[in-house]
């Protein structure tokens, strides 16, 4: 909303300067985006008079006017071809800032020869004041202007603009904004004086109004002005109207936006000669109806939306746009002005249904209240008769099916204490609502009042609106500052944040990079994780209204995304990069809300370390992914064993289920090469998964303290010859059954000459103990002779000598 | 007797003198004062010695091994030194050269900055919850006071999730307020609670919007909790993120589901204040809206509002580090380029 300063001081005495005051409504709730000074720089502008043209002796598109400016005159070079004899204009005296009109830079006037003439100082167009584009011809300025002032005393100006919130729109207007003034500069509201001559006969006899829907249509009110004269508006209205962004049209529309800006109801003016049967009907459209709108644009209306109609047709998209076949042109001579409430939310969809968004659907679909009506009609009926003559009808016609009386509501000061944390007497809350245009009745006892909102203010439904009220008006920085002091509240952190933070902290530690991707993807994404493209399972859910045709699905993965990220950064990186993100997937659900489940996903590729002096340290591969696995799951407290596993996205030989007591919680693998090309990745790329959500039971078991042992471990090697179907796992398996092991690791895999075909030989350190005593060399014999024993029998193990 | 001895003396002394490794100081010690040692032998003989010369050549004897001995320690002191000096030149290494190279792991800023929020509201009592990104149109917008064709609807542009005709409608939830409504509806006062997550828009994508964002609400319900109390909490977040000295002002602003309605904002990070393209001239920084839980609010969600006062607070995320880095668009935080998320 913008609003000019020197309209705004019709109403209210402003003794701030603008800057100031721009802050103090900031502050309160009307945020000021910006204050535009027009006329800034015009200390060497002054008004002049055309009082002679003469031709340029040496150019023909050239004329020398003389301007008087009171004290002396000024002969001037000057292309405009609107040079008028007697017109007021805007003349600016050498080293002036101006716009230059061609090149729109900044420039400082100097004396000039132009042709041969001498040329001190400059008749100015809109441009190059800086007030519009327009440079076809100089400004002309109105006849009352006075030659030899300062034509800042003219059109400069200050214009505010403001941020309304939706709850306001009762600020949609210059006297909103001067009430506000008022309220916080402690001055008087003068609001414009309405009082015209009326004629009859009556409006009842001229026009009859029904309103079919009152749930749509709460008040409609109409005048009825005949003889009027269509013509431009005077140029101070226009400049208004401009300066507040909107276009000037002619009188008759020009005065309905005018006094819309000034007071906040929309007005709609018709043809009073187009109007059928001379009755107006507010109802719903039928579906299919259809209306030529103002814009000239055929619309097909729907039984949800409102149409003012005559005994015939819709005329008017009710609160939207007016109707072309009711349209006020050259030719009109009679208006219907109407001032009506609709409905907010039946405006909000008819004006986003039919994408038409107007000044006069943005204050309905806020809600503002119907008493405003009658005010804004006499203001806009009486502005038309100054502007274009014409005599108003008897009375106003008023169809008003939603009066409510104004419900007034208790407020104490205590109240406005235990909501603020500061205490203000009820004097001051008062004298502060009652600026505000807030009445105030004195109610049981004398720390309590009965308050009554305003009828402009649409707002106010109950004590904490008008504690608000009280807080912005007095200041928000007036409020102290307290710690919170109530007990603390019982703590139940969730254990799933716990375990996600240290997740995240582990993979840092590993030297993972955490990436955070959109939880939209595109089908096409996820599809290509199976080397087969058929439909994914699950069907991803679908965003209603896409944006865009690559965030149109909710992932039900995050590997896709993940191997974007490696696809996008090997444009740029070439050594071995580590990535994972812990994030959410969404899987659907029949008739609820989606399953959001918290997924780890991490991503291995390319060389192990930097490349470094030291040499080289291989590349990345299974079993640095499964370290990680491993890793962070003896972290987590977790005990998983790695089954086969099948999942289509993986090399089918090398990856492996994350198994937790029979629960499949997730996979590593390499991964499938079709996949790889399908991602443009052209090196071996490592994932693994690990659904948090369905590990978390497993990471709160209480672990318990194993006593240290007291006695020295016996260690010792053993190397195995083995089928190569057999697996270290099986190995493991039958050495640990054994009470006496302690610990084993296998450091040592090979297949090759050394062994049969067929054979591998698998290398392994026992570190044998017991809690009670030092083991002799016979025990440890016996014990290892067991284990191969055993060894032999499962698994046709031999001793490798 | 005697005589011996001072020859004995003078050799050892003369050949420790020419010795120049620690190897050869254990063969002079051997020779010099080992137990078949010609001083050894002296010292036993001393008791086929009369009294007389048993006393004289018994102290002289005993001078010349504390000598040789004291001699013997300070040799080996000399040629340890000058060991190690010699030894050091050789093992000089090239302290510029890098280190054994370690991958280096960091999390992404925007999980930094969560982390870092929900600290500093941890250690003031609040516990982290969190809540379903894909949310009921009611949460996110109903029981918030904002029904449908609200105006506040038009200012949170919404991804809907598509749902077959007749059911409830669902959506990505276009802020982080969608999870206090759930607590409200959930837990027992007394609340103090902060709801980070992910929250997203029906937005094009440019240097300051992104369909997808970070954002942390908060919310505290209590007897007798105010707005001096809204205002010391998060003058105090305010402090411990962007420092002492960072100017806050508390302005009034409209949400919904707030009244009376704040909006919080710091004095510029470039401009200190003076105005600047990045705040629009203002000299401030718009870094979080609040207020006083409404009361319809609450009392949807079986609250007592007569009984209970209640703040709430919503802070976006993105900001934050961009303020803080002078980061100038925000969609390279979902970019997951490493040359940016490595910088943090
Ligand atoms: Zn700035």
């Amino acid at each position: 909303m913008k609003v000019p300063l020197k309209w705004l001081r019709e109403y209210v005495d402003v003794t701030l300067p603008p800057v100031e005051l721009a802050e103090k409504l900031t502050m309160a709730g009307i945020e000021a985006k910006g204050t535009q000074v027009i006329g800034g720089k015009w200390e060497n502008i002054v008004v002049g008079q055309i009082v002679a043209i003469n031709p340029h002796p040496n150019a023909d598109r050239l004329r020398l006017p003389t301007i008087d400016l009171g004290t002396e005159q000024q002969t001037v070079v000057c292309g405009a071809p609107n040079l008028k004899i007697g017109d007021k204009i805007a003349f600016a005296r050498v080293g002036t800032e101006l716009i230059d009109g061609h090149t729109g830079q900044l420039m400082r006037l100097k004396s000039a020869r132009i042709r041969g003439v001498e040329s001190s100082g400059m008749v100015c167009s809109e441009k190059e004041l800086g007030i519009s584009d327009s440079h076809e011809g100089i400004l002309v300025l109105p006849p009352e202007a006075l030659v030899g002032t300062p034509l800042a005393d003219y059109l400069g100006d200050v214009i505010f603009d403001l941020d309304i919130t939706p709850n306001r729109p009762d600020c949609l207007c210059v006297i909103g904004i001067a009430q506000e003034v008022a309220a916080l500069t402690a001055q008087s509201l003068h609001p414009p004086e309405v009082s015209y001559e009326e004629f009859p006969p009556p409006i009842e006899q001229q026009i009859a109004i029904e309103i079919a829907d009152p749930d749509l249509c709460s008040r409609y009110c109409a005048s009825l002005i005949t003889g009027v004269k269509i013509a431009e508006s005077p140029p101070w209205l226009q400049q208004r109207l401009l300066a507040c962004g909107m276009r000037p049209i002619n009188n008759i529309v020009d005065a309905t936006n005018y006094v819309m800006l000034e007071l906040g109801q929309p007005l709609h003016a018709f043809d009073y000669e187009k109007i059928k049967g001379k009755k107006i009907i507010v109802r719903r459209a039928t579906n299919g109806e259809i209306i030529v709108s103002l814009d000239g644009v055929e619309r097909t209306l729907s039984h949800d939306m409102l149409v003012i109609a005559d005994a015939e047709r819709a005329v008017a998209l009710a609160g939207v746009m007016g109707g072309a076949n009711s349209e006020v042109t050259d030719d009109t001579t009679a208006i219907l002005l109407e001032a009506a409430n609709f409905n907010p939310a039946s405006i909000h969809y008819t004006s986003h249904q039919l994408a038409l968004p107007s000044e006069a659907s943005m204050r309905f679909e806020r809600g503002i209240r119907p008493e405003l009506t009658v005010p804004a009609l006499k203001r806009a009926t009486q502005l038309m008769m100054q502007l274009a003559g014409g005599q108003a009808a008897r009375g106003v016609a008023d169809v008003y099916p939603g009066k409510r009386e104004p419900e007034p509501i208790l407020l104490s000061a205590d109240k406005v204490k235990q909501l603020l944390g500061v205490e203000f007497n009820l004097d001051q809350i008062v004298n502060i609502l009652t600026s505000l245009g807030f009445t105030c009745q004195p109610a049981g006892s004398t720390s309590e009042v009965w308050v009554t909102a305003p009828y402009w203010r649409s707002d106010i439904q109950q004590a904490v609106d008008l504690i608000e009220e009280v807080a912005r008006i007095i200041g928000y920085d007036k409020i102290p500052m307290t710690m919170l002091s109530e007990p603390l509240p019982q703590q139940n952190p969730e254990p799933v944040l716990s375990l996600k933070r240290k997740t995240r902290g582990i993979l840092v530690g590993y030297g993972f990079q955490e990436v955070i991707t959109y939880s939209l993807t595109s089908l096409e994404m996820l599809n290509k994780l199976t080397p087969e493209a058929h439909p994914l399972e699950p069907i991803p859910l679908r965003v209603a209204n896409p944006m865009t045709a690559d965030q149109e699905y909710l992932r039900t993965t995050l590997r896709a995304n993940l191997l974007a990220v490696l696809t996008s950064n090997r444009r740029h990186e070439e050594g071995g990069i580590r990535l994972f993100e812990l994030g959410k997937i969404y899987l659907p659900r029949p008739k609820d809300l989606p399953g959001e489940p918290e997924i780890l996903c991490g991503l291995l590729s390319g060389a192990r370390l930097e490349k470094s002096w030291q040499g080289d340290s291989g590349s990345l591969d299974f079993f640095d992914a499964k370290g990680v696995v491993e890793g962070l799951l003896n972290q987590s407290g977790v005990a998983a064993s790695f089954k086969p596993s099948d999942d289509e996205s993986f090399h089918p030989v090398k990856q492996a289920a994350i198994v937790v007591n029979n629960n499949r919680l997730g996979v590593i693998g390499e991964l499938h090469p079709k996949v790889a090309e399908a991602f443009d990745i052209i090196e071996a790329v490592y994932l693994f998964e690990i659904n948090v959500t369905d590990l978390l039971p497993f990471t709160i078991d209480h672990k318990m303290f194993q006593p240290i042992p007291r006695f020295p471990a016996t260690v010792r090697d053993i190397a195995l010859i083995v089928d190569t179907s057999v697996s270290h796992q099986q190995v493991m398996d039958i050495i640990k059954s054994f009470s006496l092991v302690n610990q084993v690791a296998i450091f040592d895999v090979y297949s090759g000459a050394q062994v049969p075909p067929g054979k591998k030989s698998l290398a392994y350190r026992i570190s044998y103990q017991s809690p009670t005593h030092t083991l002799t060399d016979e025990e440890v014999n016996k014990v290892q002779q067991q284990i191969l024993n055993k060894l032999s029998q499962q698994l046709g193990a031999t001793l490798r000598t | 007797m005697l005589q011996q001895l001072e020859e004995l003396k003078s050799k050892a002394l003369r050949e420790l003198e020419s010795i120049d490794n620690i190897k050869e100081l254990d063969s002079w010690r051997v020779h010099y004062l080992g137990k078949k040692s010609s001083l050894t032998t002296i010292l036993r003989g001393l008791a086929t010695l009369s009294l007389n010369e048993r006393k004289t050549v018994g102290a002289r004897a005993n001078q010349v091994k504390t000598n040789l001995e004291d001699s013997l320690g300070q040799k080996e002191q000399a040629l340890r030194e000058a060991q190690l000096a010699a030894g050091t030149e050789k093992e000089v290494i090239d302290i510029s050269l890098p280190g054994r190279p370690l991958p280096i792991g960091r999390l992404h800023p925007i999980t930094q900055t969560l982390n870092e929020i929900g600290d500093i509201f941890t250690s003031m009592g609040f516990q982290i919850v969190e809540g379903p990104d894909v949310e009921w149109d009611y949460y996110n917008f109903e029981a918030l006071n904002i029904p449908k064709e609200h105006p506040a609807r038009d200012t949170m542009s919404t991804s809907w999730v598509e749902t077959n005709r007749g059911e409830r409608p669902m959506l990505l939830r276009t802020h982080t307020t969608a999870v206090t409504a759930r607590v409200i509806e959930g837990m027992e006062p007394p609340i103090r609670v902060i709801e980070p997550g992910k929250v997203y828009r029906y937005e094009a994508s440019d240097a300051t919007h992104v369909p997808m964002f970070h954002q942390i609400d908060g919310l505290a319900v209590d007897k007798g909790i105010t707005m001096a109390d809204l205002k010391g909490t998060l003058y105090e977040f305010a402090r411990r993120f962007f420092g002492e000295e960072r100017k806050v002002r508390f302005r009034c602003d409209y949400f919904p589901f707030v009244e009376p309605g704040v909006e919080m904002a710091i004095e510029c990070l470039v401009c200190n204040g003076k105005g600047c393209r990045l705040c629009g001239n203002s000299g401030w920084i718009e870094i979080l809206g609040a207020g006083m839980t409404h009361p319809q609010v609450l009392e949807r969600g079986g609250i007592d509002p007569e009984v209970y006062q209640s703040f709430a607070f919503g802070i976006g995320i993105e900001r934050l580090p961009m303020l803080r880095y002078g980061i100038d668009d925000v969609r390279l935080f979902f970019s997951s380029d490493l040359r940016f998320l490595r910088q943090f």
